[in-house]
């Protein structure tokens, strides 16, 4: 298994960067999935709305495209949009790894969107570059880092009842 | 591929039903999804047919408690088992924490079986995974019905390395608590390993 490992500083720093997107956008939302349907942060209004299951259909959309791409001998479809009667849907994959989804109607433009979301990803790629070596250095120098070194197999027993 | 968020304090976990066509991958699902409490769980989203059968898959996000301060979450998905959705049955499984198999125990579907537990293996080994090092439950599902084959027989055929296997009737939701239950163990255990 290969873990995403998130820490308070990055996620402060992606947090921060995707209310940016939101604002600058003039998006309605704003979020950011990893590749196997994980939500990893949000901006914008997500009160009524199931990000949890949003964030699993984005990936499944984005996992599909890329079965597509490659039977068609692309290397992948970095780029998706869909558009509704009124609210659309921007997805763009990020280093690869993690897929940034933008919400918009016609408050704000297709353009203004693409331009800023272009913006963004070259930021958060470079967060998560940051992340991937922050936890390579941190899994050195585990187990006193680690909160799983505390966690005994009754621990595990206990928790399913 | 687990998440692991320290900021958030939450640990998702993504656990992956496998089987041959209509062998109850849903069914478990739309189970446990029935018996858990509205605030443990999210949405159940199936992306199916018009006759239910699961076109893409089906997902249904668990929180089951804490440990050690931390929020842990199951995302549960199904694949589809019909034999032509193979590409889509492969995607399901990228970055996949543990796997349940489960398994149709009509003598009819033997073949289903042994061919959708090959399917699996390679599926599995396209991301790099081998089955014996993943945290694996099988499920021999339907043992109410009448033409079945016996569990030492399944077990002979399906489970050579005898990892944990549970006897089911998931529409009766026998059996599928104590498969999620173990699978959900051998997922903690093996990142407690890995950290």
């Amino acid at each position: 298994m290969s873990e995403i490992i998130m820490y308070e500083e990055e996620f402060r720093r992606i947090d921060d960067e995707l209310k940016k997107l939101y604002q600058l956008s003039n998006a309605k939302l704003v979020f950011l999935v990893d590749k196997n349907g994980q939500l990893i942060a949000s901006a914008g209004d997500t009160h009524n709305i199931d990000t949890t299951a949003l964030a699993s259909l984005t990936a499944g959309n984005i996992a599909a495209t890329g079965g597509i791409a490659k039977l068609l001998g692309q290397k992948e479809f970095s780029i998706l949009f869909h558009e509704g009667e009124k609210d659309n849907i921007h997805i763009s994959l990020i280093a690869n790894r993690v897929i940034l989804v933008v919400v918009f109607d016609q408050r704000t433009s297709l353009g203004l969107v693409r331009l800023r979301v272009k913006k963004s990803s070259q930021e958060l790629e470079k967060i998560f570059i940051e992340l991937d070596r922050k936890a390579q250095a941190e899994k050195k120098n585990r187990p006193e880092t680690s909160p799983f070194a505390e966690i005994t197999d009754e621990d595990i027993d206990r928790l399913f009842g | 591929m687990a998440f692991i968020n320290y900021s958030t304090r939450e640990i998702n976990c993504k656990i992956v039903y496998y089987g041959p066509g209509l062998c109850g991958k849903t069914t478990n699902l739309q189970f446990i999804y029935r018996s858990t409490a509205p605030e443990q769980k999210g949405k159940l989203i199936s992306l199916a047919t018009e006759t239910e059968r699961t076109l893409f898959f089906d997902f249904l996000p668990l929180a089951l408690g804490d440990i050690k301060g931390f929020r842990v979450r199951f995302h549960l998905y199904t694949v589809p088992g019909q034999v032509f959705y193979a590409a889509s049955r492969k995607l399901i499984l990228k970055g996949v924490d543990g796997v349940v198999f489960v398994a149709d125990s009509q003598i009819e579907r033997m073949d289903a079986n042994i061919e959708s537990m090959e399917d699996l293996k390679i599926n599995l080994a396209e991301y790099g995974f081998e089955l014996e090092k993943l945290p694996f439950t099988i499920q021999y599902n339907k043992r109410d019905l009448p033409n079945i084959v016996p569990v030492s027989e399944m077990n002979r055929v399906l489970n050579p390395d005898n990892v944990p296997w549970y006897e089911a009737v998931a529409t009766e939701g026998k059996g599928v608590f104590e498969t999620l239950k173990d699978v959900g163990k051998q997922v903690l255990k093996e990142l407690k390993k890995n950290y």
